[in-house]
């Protein structure tokens, strides 16, 4: 955020952003497309509002949009001013209108509420209009009329910012608390929002013919692709298709790879590499016993290391053993409540629900098959010559990527036991595409595929599904989607539950 | 080859042959005669006519219209308006005789009796017949020259064949004196209100209302039963306007049904509408008065009603002489004529103008127009000047004096086809004057009466639309046209105007003719929804409205038609279903709606909340349900809406969510009736936080525990405890040694008690916990390392075996920097991590030793990557030989 605030006052960054937007076009996939459509859309909705303007926002959208335009684009459409949306009264700007930046949140429209009302006893001529990103809310409008303001908006209007372009081959809806909401709060809004987002693309991309996922959220949003194509029967989409199937991935598919990686050129901690080599991912060393696991994360304690490493550690202990046994599992929890306090029984509970914490039921443990099925841990990995995912991170390849993998070569039928293994359901779905627009694939032509991840993805996933799109033999090419880019830590950190006692 | 192309060739000409010795059918014959006969007849009627009028009058004047009727009839398509009499006659009596003989001919031929008379005065008499006729057809086009270059009329080149389609149907029983007039934009309905009337209230003489097509056909027609009328007009979508006195505004469909009515504000009840402008722009249509206290209120789109009271204009003691609306940069403003002068009001200022170049003897304006586009503005002065210029005022065109003192009537812009100069139309009782760019001016003097003054003027009002009427009718004209080429050049012409396709629809629409909208829009292959869909939509609601029809049969017959065309709105139709009355209808209709989304909010409206719940859902659009779910609270009573949720999971945890933020009691609630007590227990856990004295805390946590334990979940139940404990321990900490211990983990309770050197009260706590060992002594030393409490830490470590092992005292000795006191521990450090303590004190020759002794590469390794370039020589030396020889083995 502070990135983008950077962005929109020195001039060094706005050249920056203008080479972002460049970029977005090289790869296989011109994104930019989406950009632009996006840009348009801001461009003509700020000049509904005639006038010399001041945009209040909620700081959370002004990352994503940094992404879209940069202060310029702002500024020739008559932006003036800028401001954070705060509780009280707005601060003092010679502007015809107000803008209102926000995501549907009813707490939010709270806040405009009171900055209305305050402004209207100034009795100026004003104004206001509000901009939901990335969707209208009835619920929102509704508390509006509640504090009896709604009448006083000339524009209320929509943009539809789902996906946002990050790279040549990545898009984010950069939607924090998907992963919490999803399978945590059984809140299954953004993968609504995903559905949406997913049908702009294929409206400026074409129709993705095949459709795979695994897992419950995916399901879901191909489920919901599926009945938004259906109720818009009779408008087909006349783009030649550029991606050829979409694979949608729920993140609790593979809980392992953001909790142990972190080790790509993008974001390399010495410090965890360190961790997670001496205790699971060091190819060259066997993996260690549970006692010597159990007794460093006990050190680690002991020594007071950061609570989000220790719930990692524990967690990734979990995760690879189907569970831990209960006494283990009431030691950690107990050491955690009495080193760090009592108020995170929460976050173990939140831990727990989301499946990262569980005591082990069955003696059996389904991580070694698949482990090896899939070949996640590469023994011998040619350092001279590599052709593994797993060359990528020191002989670990991630699970989700895997999946990928095989869904092309050989496809998921040679896996369907593994595949069984993990939760939630498989599936196939085709869309019809209208004649002519079947691809005439030329000799020796990628294919490109879109990988969903719903609920994160990491920038270790994303280094090994671009090694796969580079492999000369691949014969497929990758478009990562998502609705976060994560890390180990702000991802656990999202299934935290924070509470702090007033002070006696 | 050539041989049997002959052969070919001669058979077909010897079937020619046959059909020409055989002659026509018998059929044939009998109708050609018919028609012959019939033809000359005609033409003799006509001869007759002539000579009969003749005969009567004694001059050929007037001749013509005696038989205009039937040389009509036989000589299809002579539409021309008779310009010069006497050229007409020439060739009229010209082509009589003509035809007389050449159909006769006809006659007699194919009756093989051809008597020689008939022969000869057929191929004789056209020496003096034909260039009388030419002579005559070229005059009579030489005389219509100047007309229809005056006017313009007929300069829209129409390629298909001049056909009348209809009549003007015109047929007011008075004039138009003191008549409210509207014509809508583009050639559309035409309303009149009478105004002679309608300042009498009396039941009795109530004003009537009506409404005609462009073409003068009646529509609609009722007497006038509201307030008094000051405007009236048109919008874009062909509904009527019309503006109270009292600033109310009621709307008609262009067959005279009402729609809805709005208001102008209350600040105009006390000071009336005096005068008021309906107003066209790219936000739709406008509405803007000006009331008795002289203030004007704007409305710049009255589908989205938002009432803009423009600033006052100082010193403004009367009403202005004239006023305009206009529209620039995005932002309607007035411009207003006060004496000698001008202002411009918009929302936020009223500026005042001067139009650049104008007379400074003005000292009035009589008159205001602005164009169509909004690009001019003319102002007629009181020294009879026109003024015509850019209506931002920045630019004159041109000014023309009128010699005419008297304020016009009208004053109206027009722009011919083709022309690129707009001119300024006036008009007065008796002159019709347009006044252009350059100096001339065309001057049509009316010399007839009143009832020729509503001609002119109806005239007039079509002048101002003409191009967009001919445009309109170039489309009609395509309707009845069946050549599909000649359909499209039509269609084509049309596109180029300003009229879009989809206003060409629209007006189609609003006139209920469904299928030739249709089929426009199919010919023109315009895509469904914009067109055959939205069509079709249209249909399907006017269908609704038919109350004599059962529900189940209407519900059928739209699903037939539209299917499931693509953009089609059934939820919209349903919405107008419900509208006029017909519930059940509107439901039926619904089942058809495929995007579940646009079902809920009717169903909503018409208070089916279940079913609305359940598409909600089933849209997977998350805002919907949660507006569901906030209807149905307010609309049910506790019980039933938890045990609505309850068979809706989606719906419950949406519901969850929005509680946790904004209503924790009624989350409280929900966990309760769902006897989920570990959620409960959270519930209290988190609810323990808000509390603001330690004893409220308690009994929230004490609330958690026994919820723990009816979910049987010891752990946290025995948790909860421990932090009741804690909480206890702290408060008597806090009261006993006056320092902050509450809200503090067990850790930093027992790090800070040690740092203070209550080593008892320490003690004491890692008894009550069952802290165990390996953390106590972590903690211990860090704690005393940190307090630099060295001799404290040496008895510490000869307590007892540290169960951590001693290499821990090294490393929180150095993190202390006392080398010193580190030194101490390395010896009692075991051997596999001697190497390390060694590295810690900095000690590199015995990590060197340890090293050697231990034969670890790994270790010889760690050594040499602490090294650096001062490292002595020999030191290095040494490993590297140690490293050589661990590698040999």
């Amino acid at each position: 955020m502070t990135r983008i605030s950077g962005a929109w006052s020195s001039h060094d960054t706005v050249v920056l952003s203008v080479k972002m937007a460049a970029h977005l076009s090289y790869g296989r996939v011109n994104l930019n497309i989406l950009r632009e459509a996006a840009r348009k859309e801001l461009r003509e909705f700020l000049d509904k509002c005639a006038g010399s303007k001041a945009i209040v926002w909620d700081e959370y959208l002004t990352g994503p949009f940094g992404l879209i335009a940069q202060y310029s684009l702002l500024k020739e459409h008559e932006v003036e001013k800028m401001f954070t949306l705060k509780a009280g009264r707005l601060p003092a700007a010679d502007v015809k209108n107000i803008i209102f930046f926000v995501r549907p949140r009813l707490e939010l429209m709270d806040i405009i509420a009171e900055n209305v009302i305050g402004e209207d006893r100034q009795r100026s001529q004003r104004d206001f209009h509000i901009l939901f990103v990335p969707r209208r809310s009835l619920l929102c409008e509704q508390r509006l009329e509640e504090q009896g303001v709604l009448g006083s908006f000339i524009n209320i209007e929509e943009y539809i910012l789902d996906l946002i372009p990050y790279d040549g081959d990545l898009l984010s809806m950069e939607s924090e608390s998907a992963f919490r909401e999803c399978y945590l709060e059984n809140d299954q809004t953004s993968l609504y929002h995903t559905a949406k987002g997913l049908m702009t693309l294929q409206a400026l991309y074409g129709t993705i013919p095949q459709i795979f996922g695994k897992g419950e959220c995916a399901r879901h949003v191909a489920n919901m692709m599926l009945r938004m194509k259906r109720e818009f029967a009779g408008s087909q989409n006349q783009i030649l298709p550029v991606f050829d199937s979409l694979l949608l991935l729920d993140r609790n598919v593979d809980l392992l790879t953001p909790l142990a990686t972190q080790l790509t050129y993008e974001g390399l901690i010495d410090e965890v590499y360190s961790i997670t080599n001496e205790v699971i991912l060091e190819p060259r060393r066997t993996p260690r016993s549970q006692p010597e696991v159990n007794s460093y994360i006990e050190d680690c304690i002991a020594q007071q290391d950061p609570l989000i490493k220790i719930l990692r550690l524990v967690c990734m202990q979990s995760v690879c053993n189907n569970g831990l046994k209960q006494k283990v599992l009431d030691y950690y929890k107990r050491e955690i409540l009495q080193t760090y306090g009592y108020e995170h029984i929460l976050t173990l509970s939140n831990l727990e629900k989301a499946g990262l914490l569980k005591p082990q039921t069955s003696t059996r443990n389904n991580y070694p098959t698949i482990r090896k099925t899939l070949k996640l841990w590469m023994e011998d990995i040619n350092e001279q010559n590599p052709n593994d995912i797993s060359y990528v991170y020191s002989g670990y390849a991630p699970l989700s990527v895997r999946l990928a993998q095989l869904l092309v070569r050989p496809g998921w039928r040679s896996i369907e036991e593994v595949l069984k293994m993990l939760p939630g359901p498989h599936f196939e779905e085709r869309q019809q595409l209208p004649s002519g627009l079947h691809k005439k694939r030329q000799q020796g032509e990628n294919r490109t595929t879109l990988v969903f991840f719903l609920g994160g993805v990491t920038y270790a996933e994303i280094a090994a599904l671009r090694f796969l799109s580079q492999m000369e033999d691949g014969g497929t090419e990758y478009v990562i989607a998502t609705t976060k880019l994560i890390n180990g830590t702000c991802w656990i950190k999202s299934l935290m539950d924070k509470l702090e006692a007033p002070p006696f | 080859m050539a041989a049997p192309a002959k052969g070919t060739s001669r058979t077909a000409q010897n079937d020619v042959a046959s059909i020409k010795k055989k002659g026509p059918g018998a059929l044939a014959t009998a109708y050609l005669v018919i028609y012959n006969v019939v033809m000359t007849a005609g033409w003799l009627v006509i001869a007759v006519g002539l000579v009969r009028a003749y005969l009567s009058k004694g001059s050929y004047h007037g001749l013509y219209y005696s038989i205009e009727r039937p040389l009509k009839f036989f000589q299809t398509g002579a539409l021309l308006e008779v310009q010069n009499e006497d050229s007409v006659l020439l060739f009229v009596v010209a082509w009589t005789v003509t035809e007389i003989i050449r159909y006769s001919f006809y006659t007699f031929s194919l009756l093989n009796h051809l008597p020689y008379l008939i022969k000869w005065a057929r191929y004789t008499l056209f020496i003096v017949l034909y260039p009388m006729g030419v002579t005559g057809e070229l005059l009579t086009i030489y005389a219509a020259l100047p007309y229809v270059q005056k006017t313009g009329l007929y300069s829209v080149t129409l390629p298909n064949k001049k056909i009348e389609l209809y009549e003007m149907g015109w047929n007011l029983r008075e004039g138009l004196r003191d008549c409210l007039i509207a014509a809508a934009p583009y050639g559309g309905p035409i309303a009149l209100l009478k105004e002679s009337q309608r300042r009498e209230r009396s039941a009795s003489a109530r004003p009537l209302l009506e409404i005609y097509s462009a073409a003068g056909v009646p529509m609609a027609s009722f007497p006038w039963k509201s307030g008094v009328v000051v405007h009236i007009g048109w919008t874009v979508s062909d509904d009527l306007l019309c503006i109270q006195e009292d600033g109310t505004v009621l709307i008609y469909d262009m067959f005279g049904n009402f729609r809805r009515h709005f208001s102008m504000g209350n600040e105009v009840l006390q000071n009336q509408v005096i005068e008021a402008k309906v107003f066209h722009s790219a936000y739709g249509t406008g509405v803007a008065i000006v009331t008795g206290a002289f203030r004007f209120t704007l409305a710049t789109n009255i589908d989205d009603l938002k009432l803009r009271r423009l600033p006052e204009v100082p010193g403004l003691q009367v009403a202005p002489s004239c006023w305009a609306v206009l529209t620039q940069d995005r932002q309607t403003k007035v411009v207003l004529a006060s004496g000698k002068d001008l202002y411009v009001l918009d929302n936020t200022a009223c500026t005042p103008v001067t139009p650049p170049g104008i007379d400074p003897q003005v000292s009035s304006y009589f008159q205001m127009a602005v164009s169509f586009s909004y690009k001019y503005l003319a102002l007629f002065t009181d020294t009879g000047h026109v003024w015509m210029g850019t209506s931002n005022l920045k630019e004159k065109l041109s000014e023309f004096d009128t010699k005419v003192r008297s304020p016009p009537k009208q004053m109206v812009w027009c722009r011919r086809p083709k022309s690129q100069q707009p001119s300024v139309v006036l008009m007065w009782d008796r002159l019709l004057l347009v006044a252009g760019k350059c100096k001339e001016s065309i001057k049509y003097p009316s010399q007839c009466k009143e009832s020729q003054k509503a001609d002119e003027y109806l005239r007039e009002i079509k002048e101002q639309n003409l191009l967009p009427e001919a445009v309109k009718q170039c489309v009609e004209a395509a309707g009845f046209e069946h050549e599909p080429e000649t359909q499209k050049i039509l269609l084509r012409v049309r596109e180029y105007k300003q009229m879009t396709v989809q206003v060409l629809i629209d007006r189609l629409v609003f006139r209920r003719l469904y299928p030739l909208a249709i089929e426009i829009c199919r010919y023109l292959k315009i895509p469904e929804f914009q067109g055959v869909s939205r069509v079709l939509k249209h249909w399907a609601c006017f269908k609704v409205q038919q109350k004599e029809e059962p529900d189940d049969v209407i519900a059928c017959a739209i699903n037939q038609k539209l299917g499931d065309t693509a953009g089609i709105s059934y939820s919209e139709i349903a919405a107008r279903a419900y509208e006029c009355g017909r519930t059940e209808l509107a439901i039926k209709l619904l089942e058809f709606e495929p995007r579940s989304g646009e079902q809920v909010p009717l169903l909503l409206k018409m208070k089916r909340s279940q079913l609305a719940l359940s598409k909600a859902i089933e849209s997977g659009d998350t805002d919907l349900v949660y507006t569901v779910v906030t209807y149905l609270k307010n609309e049910m009573n506790r019980g039933d809406f938890f045990m609505t949720l309850r068979n809706q999971p989606v719906a419950l945890s949406l519901y969850r969510q929005f509680c946790k933020h904004q209503e924790q009691n009624t989350l409280k609630d929900l966990f309760n009736q769902d006897d989920d007590h570990q959620e409960l227990g959270n519930f209290y856990v988190r609810a323990s936080y808000g509390e603001g004295s330690v004893e409220a805390r308690m009994a929230a946590l004490q609330n958690a525990v026994d919820e723990f334990n009816k979910a049987k979940n010891e752990f946290s139940a025995r948790a909860t405890e421990e932090q009741m404990k804690l909480l206890r321990w702290q408060r008597r900490f806090q009261e006993e040694f006056d320092k902050p211990y509450l809200d503090c983990s067990l850790h930093e309770t027992v790090h800070s008690l040690l740092q203070d050197g209550k080593h008892k009260q320490a003690e004491q706590l890692y008894k009550d916990f069952r802290i165990p060992d390996k953390r106590f002594w972590w903690l211990k030393i860090s704690a005393l390392a940190e307090k630099e409490d060295w001799e404290e830490l040496e008895k510490f470590s000869k307590s007892k075996k540290s169960p951590i092992g001693y290499l821990p005292f090294v490393e929180v000795c150095v993190k202390h920097q006392n080398k010193y006191e580190a030194k101490k521990y390395v010896t009692k450090v075991t051997l596999e991590q001697k190497v390390k303590a060694h590295l810690a004190v900095g000690d590199l020759e015995q990590a060197v030793e340890a090293a050697i002794e231990r034969r670890s590469e790994s270790e010889l390794n760690l050594v040499l990557s602490r090294c650096t370039p001062t490292t002595d020589r020999a030191l290095l030396d040494k490993i590297n030989r140690a490293r050589a020889g661990a590698l040999k083995k």
